[in-house]
């Protein structure tokens, strides 16, 4: 079988990944999506956990994981699409103002 | 290198071509795609990881639903040809990048000093009973049933927000419009 760690490093780089995709990029919806490659990363890591200690429970935990990021893509594009209906732009940087 | 690794390694080789495509893609589509591409590569890792259960639902609800909503808003917006303008903080980008290779750096090493390299030896009636869905639902219900329950609300919730946020206030001149 593979070693844990090999999983370990893979969900390290694909968090890396993501936070380099939050930094860098100014489109609200690929940094949305950034976020979720560093949820699936933590979701990997979960697993190999579980399977290492012979335990279900991390499998629960990445069960719940996934639901509530089912809620909050809902939530956060339609926050995007309220934004860009106001605002006429997806750029994280013009989103600025408290007030409309 | 046995059959187990070589499907480690080659999914792994897509998992991370599906990230950095998705970082590097100045077409918001083309992100999506190659982020759709990673949430397959990872739902076969946990194929591999012993749990069914689980590769159904990444690939029912991330693959299917959250990507099905990531590629409507794209198009909605037309959001596709936005550029991404220069940043408002100088060199935002080089110091982006020194710090993931720091976290990247950090992370692994953290990883080599303190994880074993030993292959985890499961007992073959524990691997069975760990992915098995039986298990992680009889689990779900039992254990973990207060917070299942509080998922349902969020879920609840989330639906009621998403609502809320895009309602259109119909202010004097619409009416007057559609009179």
């Amino acid at each position: 079988m593979v070693p844990i760690s090999y999983y370990i490093m893979l969900s390290a780089a694909l968090f890396t990944l993501g936070v380099l995709g939050v930094l860098i990029r100014r489109n609200a919806i690929v940094v949305f999506m950034s976020v979720e490659l560093m949820l699936n990363a933590a979701n990997l890591a979960l697993v190999a956990f579980a399977l290492q200690r012979g335990g279900i429970d991390g499998q629960v935990l990445v069960f719940f994981v996934i639901t509530v990021a089912a809620a909050e893509v809902a939530v956060g594009l339609a926050l995007l699409v309220a934004i860009f209906r106001n605002k006429r732009t997806a750029d994280v940087d013009e989103v600025n103002q408290l007030h409309g | 290198m046995t059959f187990e690794l070589m499907m480690f390694l080659i999914t792994a080789v897509v998992a991370l071509t599906g990230g950095i495509g998705m970082v590097m893609f100045k077409n918001t589509v083309h992100s999506a795609l190659f982020l759709l591409l990673n949430f397959f590569a990872i739902s076969v890792l946990f194929l591999l990881l012993q749990s069914p259960f689980l590769f159904a639902i990444q690939l029912t609800v991330y693959a299917g639903a959250i990507m099905v909503l990531f590629l409507f808003v794209v198009m909605l917006l037309g959001a596709e040809r936005i550029e991404d303008t220069t940043d408002k903080l100088a060199g935002q980008r080089w110091l982006a990048l020194v710090l993931a290779l720091i976290l990247l750096i950090q992370s692994v090493a953290i990883n080599l000093i303190t994880g074993s390299n030993e292959p985890p030896m499961q007992e073959l009636e524990t691997l069975a009973l760990l992915s098995d869905p039986a298990t992680l639902g009889a689990e779900l219900f039992t254990t973990y049933l207060l917070p299942f329950q509080i998922t349902g609300i969020i879920l609840l919730v989330g639906i009621v927000g998403v609502v809320v946020l895009n309602q259109r206030v119909r202010t004097a001149q619409d009416k007057g419009q559609i009179n």
